[in-house]
């Protein structure tokens, strides 16, 4: 689960690591007054959206008074913001972080996340911030410090002391970084956090250490035990398609394509999608209706799908394992029946009783494209497409 | 021969009385499972399908020597489930569960790999030694004995690769469902290694997908080590990045897990590699017929 960056320094300031004063706004009143509250003689005007790359895209303003607040708010509240995260469409913003203005002496960065490699979570340092990290990654890794933390002890605080020195703080700035590091680990760990980005992580000329950007994000399979930070989702920031599918259990990703595709399991989702590709058509969605392929999951799955309007026709795979391919048929019969279904369907039943499946769909008397494979099947797809 | 799981292999069923445990359990005695027992806190001394149960895992090894575990209790607590049948002495563990925490993953896998155990999964199909055994949820059926190895991230699309592969009459030594999720107690790289020593595999098919670089690692391994037929594939080509694709694991992040990347480092360690997940089968045939 994504959250905002005011969210996030919300949960941060909770653990102690230091993050610049500031307040929500959705009006710009709100903003102005945000501004007159905070006091001080430089405020930022910052979008709220789940994407990063905001500056870049025009989102992130200095104001230097509070006229100039007033001003910037106005034009960055619903204006669409495009960057390299939201796609071409962009998104709308409908909320702004007002915060107090920082001194910056330099820009870092620190981040967190899970290391697959090895299984344990690691904390990455830079003394390149405020840039794009994947970048540094991959132009000049040397410049990223990284330091593994055994899961039995968490994160020590010699690991912490040899981030600090590895990006040449000293005095009251080495010490602000060491806790720093500290708290920001213990926010991530108690969080069930997937990521905890810090970019740009400043240091200030009086020795301060200061999270200017915070980036939070959450494991979906741990937020059982997190209901404070599940009244942070905002649903407005997700595809709506995406949040009625959830409701029936249904695991949908809207695409560009116009094949719509419903099959069951998440790799075989996947290789549906790319081999609809490779004939020539382009996947309308990822849709996995998971283990229980029944009548409900069907007709729910055809009402999500045949909401997007770019669909011209559906694929449905299903390997029937433990689920019955005629029971899987008689659902597709049945919601047929049900919804006025206007687009093509090619259907592929495969695995436990595809016989009796067979014989079902062709007596129903309506009218499906039967493939036997999943090449047969991506084929007949783009032939329907192509008329 | 294969790999990990036989006829002999006595295996203890956690979580036996729920509802997947149960049906499971029947399935797997159906095709020939040693299921001597079955684990449920608060149930011991009951039975199912004439089998005993336990209120703990140490119980249950003491009373049927098993070695082998299957794992079907709910996610908050199949962590604690896994390191339970590793203290008892459970060689070999095989976690169904989908939906367990990463951190809770974590913080066990450590434990997990200092001693000698094998742990499948999470989140994963589980193990199958056609014609002999299985531990997990999959299709019995579709199998067929060989000696092709299987390994794979996913489920649904591994019964598919099985079932090309069956097909054309080429039987399967073991099947291995590693998992879907970032933090797993086999990678491939452990399982292709078990192939390679094994003398009754003769070629092995890999099924990855976007996200982590667990291909990329297992590709550098076969490179120096494997001269048995490899075909691979992966899943996701068309995954748009940053979209967790279903599983926790399938997700590209910062640039990193695309499905070419990982491609392309097969290709380089001559690892047949399918663009098409539809060629999975027939190109297994024409590598096994090019080494007769």
């Amino acid at each position: 689960m994504k959250i905002h960056e005011y969210q996030a320094k919300e949960i941060l300031r909770k653990y102690n690591v230091a993050v610049p004063n500031g307040y929500m706004a959705t009006t710009v009143k709100q903003a102005v007054k945000a501004a007159e509250k905070l006091g001080g003689k430089v405020w930022v005007v910052k979008a709220q959206i789940h994407a990063g790359g905001r500056g870049k895209g025009g989102g992130v303003k200095v104001a230097k008074t509070l006229k100039q607040v007033e001003k910037y708010a106005s034009e960055i509240l619903g204006m669409t913001l495009v960057t390299h995260q939201t796609g071409p469409e962009g998104k709308v913003v409908k909320r702004l972080l007002i915060e107090e203005g920082v001194n910056i002496d330099r820009e870092l960065y620190v981040g967190i996340t899970l290391d697959r490699a090895q299984s344990r979570n690691v904390v990455m340092a830079s003394t390149e911030g405020g840039v794009e990290i994947e970048k540094v990654a991959a132009e000049s890794p040397e410049k990223i410090l990284k330091s593994s933390v055994d899961p039995a002890v968490g994160m020590q605080a010699y690991q912490a002391r040899e981030l600090a020195f590895g990006l040449g703080l000293e005095g009251d700035q080495f010490k602000n970084a060491v806790k720093f590091f500290l708290s920001l680990y213990k926010a991530y760990e108690s969080t069930d956090a997937s990521i905890a980005e810090i970019n740009p992580l400043v240091v200030t000329k009086d020795g301060k250490v200061i999270a200017l950007d915070a980036k939070m994000n959450f494991d979906d399979n741990a937020l059982y035990r997190h209901k404070d930070i599940l009244e942070y989702r905002d649903l407005s920031e997700e595809e709506q398609l995406e949040i009625e599918a959830s409701k029936y259990n249904l695991n949908y990703i809207k695409l560009d394509g116009n094949v719509g595709c419903m099959v069951n399991g998440a790799g075989l989702a996947m290789a549906t999608m790319d081999i609809i590709k490779l004939a020539g058509g382009d996947p309308a969605n990822f849709l996995d209706v998971g283990g229980g392929a029944n009548k409900e999951t069907v007709a729910n799955g055809f009402k999500i799908i045949l909401s997007d309007e770019n669909v011209k026709a559906i694929l449905i795979n299903i390997f029937g394992g433990i689920v019955r391919c005629d029971r899987v048929a008689q659902g597709v019969i049945d919601a047929v029946n049900e919804i006025n279904i206007t687009v093509p369907v090619v259907i592929r039943l495969d695995g436990t009783n595809k016989e009796e499946a067979a014989v079902l769909l062709e007596n129903s008397g309506l009218n499906f494209e039967v493939a036997k494979t999943l090449k047969d099947a991506a084929e007949k797809v783009t032939s329907i497409l192509k008329g | 021969m294969s790999i990990l799981l036989d006829k002999k292999t006595k295996v203890i069923v956690q979580g036996i009385t729920g509802s997947e445990g149960s049906f499971h359990t029947q399935q797997m005695l159906e095709y020939g499972t040693k299921v001597v027992g079955g684990v449920t806190p608060g149930k011991g001394g009951t039975k199912i399908f004439k089998l005993p149960i336990f209120d703990t895992v140490i119980d249950a090894v003491k009373a049927t020597k098993a070695t082998a575990s299957a794992i079907f209790v709910p996610p908050p607590f199949a962590a604690d489930a896994i390191l339970e049948a590793a203290s008892a002495g459970i060689k070999l563990i095989v976690c169904i569960t989908e939906g367990i925490p990463a951190k809770d993953m974590v913080k066990i896998y450590d434990v997990i790999r200092e001693k000698d155990i094998r742990l499948i999964g999470p989140n994963c199909p589980g193990i199958i030694s056609p014609g002999k055994a299985k531990i997990g949820i999959m299709p019995g059926f579709i199998h067929r004995k060989g000696k092709v190895g299987v390994v794979s991230r996913s489920g649904t699309l591994t019964y598919e690769a099985v079932k090309q592969l069956t097909d054309l009459k080429i039987g399967q030594s073991t099947c291995v469902g590693i998992g879907g999720d970032p933090v797993i107690g086999s990678q491939f790289i452990d399982v292709i290694k078990l192939f390679n020593e094994d003398p009754n595999t003769d070629g092995i098919v890999m099924i990855g997908e976007i996200g982590g670089t667990a291909e990329e690692e297992a590709a550098a391994f076969i490179r120096k080590n494997v001269k048995k037929p490899v075909v691979g594939f992966i899943a996701g080509r068309t995954a748009p990045p940053g979209r967790r694709m279903g599983h926790a694991g399938a997700i590209i992040s910062g640039g990193k897990g695309t499905a070419d990347e990982k491609m392309k480092a097969m290709k380089k360690a001559g690892i047949h590699v399918v663009e098409s997940p539809a060629e999975i089968g027939v190109t297994m045939k024409k590598a096994l017929d090019n080494r007769k």
